[in-house]
């Protein structure tokens, strides 16, 4: 079980580094982590997946990059929500709201 | 916003690659080292902590050629290194690519170039409001569906029809345009008053004729050309308000027509002026001058129109029963009459456009396959080594699509050079009557036609080798597939394209075989005369008004006395008409004593000095010719030619009997005198139809022609006519001088068939060329398949005349149906090419019987170099090949 964010519902790793990015700029490695410690250790995160969706989100206008120090003087890519990034944030967590709660009615009556 | 700033981070990725890779690359090489710190840091040893990171996050690489190819411009990436790769395939083989595209280029530059002149021809629109109503209407009779109407019979069909809107006449005429410079001869046109207006056309200065200029009587004005605007008034707005002097008489410019004005009826007309003066002659109802155009009310069709007009022109005849009995009224689409010559030439050539565009395709298409067979090998290798079936099909798609965009590209270039070349070998009179093909260029249509052609192209080269592709089984490349059934059905395929490139260049040569003998029979048809050394010229007298009668015949004998005398001129004659141009004008001719029923006995009409048919060495068969004294004094005499002594007076002797006439509204009769063996008048394609020479001296025509006698060469002589004639008289025009061979050329008639042999005949050497090549690259493909085979026969002892005949056999079965096919169709095409043919068959068995050897030989001959080759090999090489 190396690669858990394959279980992940196709888009909802977007909406996981949009939440994870509202807390605080952070670096790649720190959106895995966070991702990691929240879903206590359900969502494992790999590279590949991580970064190509950092890349779509970043083209996608909703979150931005700086290179900066890490806490260890190491470089790194800081990755920084935009005010576009924060609605879709709102809007998908809205959404998904809606979808849980209409898929728990069903499981629940059935 | 969001796709903008996608593509622009993506043509940064593109254009800054080694940026955003090193960028990335310290990325993810961080993230992956934190990973491992982490690792380090739950007391893993670093070995160990390696190992889980990349088991937990991935390696580096394959994380970077995810991200990498997830953006668009990887897809961009991809297709170029396809693109450089399809570039490099053609380094390493230059003859198949060069070939590919020149053949390619070939076949679709001369349709696209052919499609255009059709396009401009046949399917544009002629240049007027609405088009489809523009109706020709005229008379018709017995012996000819249109004929032109007369003046009184145009008012009354004008005042009685009820299905045009409006309905008009127009007739050419020349002037005398006085110039500061001299006289020089000009194109004009008459026309009733609202023929611009039926036509939907609005000068573009000055204003149309008023009603008042259009009656009998009414004032001298004319309409410019835009040409004529731009040539004698250096395109002067103030043009309209001044007067020209034309024949001598003032006319006063009222307008100037828009540039893309033409006429194709009225050729190169620059003056157009109302009809508001008739001569006697067109005052009559029997005098048949003038062509109509009419605008059909809306909802009105052409039948209903031409049945209407055919109870009038009934209704005219019982009332005034000196016209024909035969006589009706034609009604058809002015598009009609105006294109009627050229259509069936242009979709005769559409027609071998389109065959050798398949040729074209049939053999790139059959390259390309010879292309995929030998790279066969090559794409197993890459197969083998992990290439996925997808990327193969995209790699052969990017070449077949490179292919077909160059070979299109370069068709296009082809195409545009050749349109210009065509253009300029169309004769400017010719081009004259032909205004439309001025539309012929780049516009919705071509392009359309252009695009097609390319993507059918494209999608043929790409299809071909990715079906070849899917069917080629796994492994069957590594091995030697010889006998594999995909590579047996590829060379039966490409067996039958040659057979159908070989049919259809049969069909070309035979088309072009007849032709070319049309042609030849056409130049070669007994003209009555003797062409050589004969030089014309016309003369255009201008209008002097009350003294013309003995000026004029004092003229003729002045320009003939002195014409005579200039050194190297045998003899000189005068006549309204050189030969080979025209049965026209024609005169219906009575004979008195015989009872008459209002037939038309149509004869040509030709007024000549006397001298003139001796000039022409024309031959005389019995009696004698008229002399110069004898010309407009009584009593009147005649020469006929043979037919007419044939059709009228058959097993009698014409000498001393008489014929009679209208000439200029009054009756009068002639003695027939002489009898000259048939002079051709009328077209070299026509029949010879009686004709009747008659003094021009009682005529007394202004405008005539000028035929010359020389010692040497006619073309020389020609300078000196014309200045001899404006010594005579500077106000004299003198026009079209040229040699009497020129103007045998000349007529459309010569032209029309010396051009369709040409092309016709250069399709067909462009297909020979085409199929034959096409035959050596299959046949010499077989062999080079077969190396290994021929190689086991000869060391099994088979001679190398065998091997040979085995070859040239396998060759002789596709020549042998190629041109069985190509005969069976040429059979059909022939038939409908039958209009363009004269006087040969269009089932010519030589034509057909030299075709066939013609193609036979050639064929074989192309497969005799590589079946000499396949005898060459040498059994020791041949068994170590591969």
């Amino acid at each position: 079980m190396a690669d858990k964010s394959s279980d992940l519902v196709q888009g909802t790793l977007d909406m996981l580094i949009l939440k994870t990015l509202a807390l605080e700029p952070m670096h790649g490695w720190g959106v895995a982590v966070r991702i990691e410690q929240i879903s206590r250790g359900v969502f494992r995160v790999n590279a590949g997946s991580l970064f190509v969706a950092l890349q779509r989100l970043q083209r996608g206008g909703l979150i931005k990059s700086d290179w900066k120090a890490t806490e260890n003087n190491r470089r790194a890519k800081y990755y920084t929500l935009t005010e576009q990034g924060r609605k879709r944030l709102n809007s998908e967590t809205r959404e998904w709201g809606r979808q849980v709660a209409a898929i728990a009615r069903i499981l629940e009556t059935s | 916003m969001s796709v903008l700033r996608r593509i622009a981070d993506g043509l940064r990725s593109l254009f800054r690659k080694e940026r955003v890779d090193r960028e990335l690359d310290e990325e993810l090489r961080g993230f992956l080292q934190m990973a491992v710190e982490e690792k380090l840091k739950q007391g893993m040893s670093r070995k160990d902590a390696l190992r889980a990171v990349r088991l937990e996050r991935g390696s580096l690489d394959v994380a970077k050629e995810e991200v990498r190819s997830a953006g668009w411009e990887s897809y961009v990436e991809t297709v170029g290194r396809d693109l450089h790769f399809a570039l490099r395939q053609w380094k390493k083989n230059p003859g198949f690519a060069l070939s590919a595209v020149v053949v390619l280029a070939l076949g679709m530059g001369v349709s696209l170039t052919i499609f255009g002149f059709v396009d401009a021809a046949l399917l544009q629109p002629l240049p007027y409001v609405d088009p489809g109503r523009l109706m020709s209407v005229n008379e018709s009779n017995a012996e000819s569906p249109r004929w032109p109407l007369s003046y009184p019979d145009y008012l009354d069909w004008q005042r009685l029809n009820k299905s045009f809107r409006s309905l008009d006449i127009y007739n050419g005429s020349g002037y005398l345009l006085q110039t500061p410079s001299g006289a020089t001869p000009v194109q004009g046109e008459r026309v009733s008053g609202g023929f611009f207006q039926t036509l939907g056309v609005r000068p573009m200065l000055g204003r149309d004729f008023s009603l008042d200029e259009d009656r009998p009587g009414g004032p001298n004005v004319a309409i410019l050309s835009y040409g004529a605007w731009l040539h004698y008034f250096g395109a002067r707005r103030d043009a309209v308000g001044l007067t020209v002097n034309l024949d001598n008489a003032a006319y006063t410019i009222i307008g100037v027509l828009p540039r893309t004005f033409s006429f194709a009826r009225a050729g190169d007309a620059e003056f157009w002026v109302p009809i508001n003066t008739l001569s006697p002659h067109e005052q009559m109802r029997t005098f048949y001058n003038f062509w109509g155009i009419g605008r059909l009310h809306d909802g009105v069709t052409a039948r209903e129109a031409l049945a209407e007009m055919t109870a009038i022109s009934k209704q005219l005849q019982m009332q005034f029963p000196t016209s024909d009995r035969s006589e009706s009224a034609s009604v058809v689409p002015l598009s009609e009459v105006i294109l009627g010559d050229v259509r069936p030439i242009l979709l005769t050539l559409l027609g071998g456009a389109g065959l050798l565009l398949l040729i074209a395709s049939v053999n790139v298409t059959s390259l390309v396959l010879v292309r995929s067979e030998n790279r066969r090998r090559e794409i197993a290798v890459r197969g083998a080594l992990g290439a996925s079936p997808s990327r193969l099909v995209r790699q052969f798609a990017t070449e077949g699509l490179l292919l077909a965009a160059f070979g299109s590209l370069s068709g296009v270039i082809f195409a545009d050079w050749l349109t210009k070349i065509l253009w300029r070998l169309v004769p400017k009179d010719m081009a004259a009557d032909m205004p439309f093909l001025g539309g012929v260029g780049w516009n919705t249509h071509t392009c359309a036609f252009a695009i097609t052609v390319a993507l059918m192209a494209a999608v043929l080269f790409t299809a071909a080798p990715i079906l070849r592709l899917i069917s080629q089984q796994e492994g069957d490349g590594l091995a030697d597939g010889d006998r594999s059934s995909a590579n047996q059905l590829w060379q039966r395929l490409g067996a039958r394209m040659v057979a159908v490139e070989l049919a259809v260049a049969v069909v070309l040569l035979t088309g072009a075989g007849l032709l070319g003998q049309s042609l030849y029979r056409l130049l070669d048809v007994p003209l009555g005369f003797d062409a050589d050394h004969l030089a014309t010229v016309e003369v255009e007298v201008p209008a002097t008004g009350a003294e013309k009668n003995q000026h004029t015949v004092a003229l003729y004998r002045e320009i003939l006395r002195r014409v005579a005398s200039l050194p190297g001129v045998e003899s000189a004659g005068i006549s309204s008409m050189v030969p080979v141009q025209c049965n026209c004008p024609v005169d219906w001719i009575t004979f008195p004593g015989r009872p008459f029923h209002g037939e038309h006995n149509t004869v040509d009409e030709r007024h000549v000095s006397a001298d003139y048919l001796t000039t022409l060495k024309a031959t005389l068969v019995r009696g004698r010719f008229f002399t110069d004294a004898e010309g407009g004094s009584k009593p009147e005499v005649v020469v006929i030619n043979q037919a007419l002594a044939k059709k009228y007076f058959p097993g009698e002797d014409p000498i001393g009997q008489r014929i009679a006439d209208f000439e200029g509204g009054r009756p009068s009769e002639r003695e027939i005198v002489g009898v000259v063996a048939d002079v051709r008048e009328g077209p070299l394609d026509s029949d010879i139809w009686p004709a009747e020479y008659f003094s021009i001296n009682e005529t007394q025509d202004s405008y005539f022609s000028l035929t010359v006698r020389t010692r040497q060469d006619a073309g020389a002589m020609l300078p000196l006519l014309v200045s001899t004639l404006h010594e005579i008289d500077p106000g004299l025009g003198a026009l079209h001088e040229m040699t009497m061979n020129q103007q045998i050329e000349d007529t459309q008639t010569a032209l029309l068939h010396h051009f369709s042999a040409w092309l016709v005949g250069g399709f067909a050497a462009m297909a020979l060329i085409l199929g034959v090549v096409g035959l050596y690259g299959v046949v010499a493909y077989s062999v080079s398949r077969r190396t290994r085979e021929i190689g086991v026969r000869m060391a099994l002892g088979a001679e190398r005349s065998g091997v040979v005949f085995l070859i040239l056999r396998q060759a002789g079965k596709m020549v042998t149906l190629g041109v069985v096919v190509g005969l069976l169709a040429s059979l059909g095409v022939s038939r409908l090419m039958a209009s363009l043919l004269f006087g040969v068959n269009s089932y010519d068995p030589l034509t057909f019987v030299a075709v066939a050897v013609i193609l036979a030989a050639v064929a074989l001959a192309a497969c005799y170099i590589p079946a000499r080759r396949a005898a060459r090999v040498d059994p020791m090489v041949a068994l170590h090949y591969e």
